[in-house]
C-alpha cells in the first residue's frame, strides 16, 4: 500500500469525527486531529477502532497515544502493517 | 444487594445520584435499579403542576448505572475516585414511556466495547411492569483528574 492510498484510508475513517470542515480541507500530514480537526478524545478512539478494522491490525496503548496527528498515525500503521 | 462497594465509589451525591442497588454485573453487561422519590428536585418545574421525569434525567440515570457503575467494575484496580474522573462522551437515546415521580426503573447494558479508557454500551430503560421506557447508546471516558 502506498503513503498516498494510506491517507486517502485514514481520510475516509476521520471524515465522520471532524468538527472543523476547514481543516479537513487543508488537510496535510502535520494535521493535529485535535487542535486542527476538532475531533474530541472520545472520538480519536473511534478513529483508532476504525483503523484497526480497516487495517486488520492491532493498535496499543502506547501507538494509540501517539496517534494525534495524521504522519503519527501513517507511522503506526505503517509499523503495524510491516510487523503483520 | 450485589457490589454495593461500587455505589461506594460513584462520584454523585444527592440529589444527582440515580443508582439504588446493582442488581447483575458481569465483564459483558450490568443492570440496576433507581426509584425517583416524590419529591426529586426537578418535579417542582417539570412540568409546572404536572411532575413527569425529564428525559436527560433518565438519560443521566442510564448513564451512571449502565456507564459509571459498569466502568467502575471494568476499571477494576485502575479506578481509584481522587485520581480518575468520569465524563459521558456521546449519547443517543429515544424515549417510549413517561415515567412519574415514585416510579422504580431498571437498567440493562451491555457493552459494545471497552478499549482505551472509553465505554460505549447500548442501554435500555424499563419501568415496574417490565414496558420498555428509554433505548439507546451512550459512551463515556475515564480520565485523569487535573489537580
Amino acid at each position: 500500500m502506498t503513503k498516498e492510498e494510506l491517507l486517502s484510508k485514514l481520510k475516509i475513517i476521520i471524515v465522520p469525527y471532524v468538527q472543523n470542515q476547514e481543516g479537513l480541507k487543508n488537510l496535510t500530514e502535520d494535521t493535529d486531529f485535535i487542535k486542527d480537526l476538532e475531533i474530541n478524545s472520545a472520538n480519536l478512539v473511534d478513529v483508532v477502532l476504525d483503523v484497526e478494522d480497516e487495517f486488520d491490525i492491532e493498535i496499543d496503548n502506547d501507538a494509540m497515544e501517539k496517534m494525534l496527528t495524521v504522519k503519527a498515525s501513517i507511522e503506526v500503521i505503517e509499523n503495524k502493517l510491516a510487523s503483520k | 444487594m450485589i457490589r454495593p462497594d461500587i455505589i461506594q465509589e460513584l462520584p454523585y451525591s444527592k440529589p444527582f445520584l440515580f443508582v439504588d442497588e446493582i442488581l447483575e454485573i458481569n465483564d459483558d453487561h450490568i443492570k440496576g435499579s433507581y426509584t425517583f422519590k416524590e419529591d426529586e428536585y426537578f418535579y417542582e418545574g417539570h412540568f409546572r403542576g404536572n411532575p413527569v421525569t425529564p428525559g436527560v434525567i433518565l438519560t443521566e440515570c442510564m448513564a451512571q448505572i449502565g456507564m459509571a457503575c459498569f466502568g467502575i467494575h471494568l476499571l477494576k484496580d485502575k479506578w481509584d475516585r481522587d485520581t480518575i474522573g468520569v465524563a459521558m462522551s456521546s449519547n443517543e437515546i429515544n424515549y417510549y414511556k413517561p415515567v412519574f415521580p415514585g416510579e422504580k426503573v431498571i437498567v440493562v447494558s451491555e457493552k459494545v466495547y471497552f478499549r482505551f479508557s472509553k465505554l460505549k454500551c447500548n442501554v435500555a430503560m424499563y419501568n415496574a411492569d417490565e414496558v420498555l421506557v428509554a433505548k439507546g447508546v451512550v459512551a463515556g471516558v475515564a480520565f485523569k483528574k487535573q489537580i
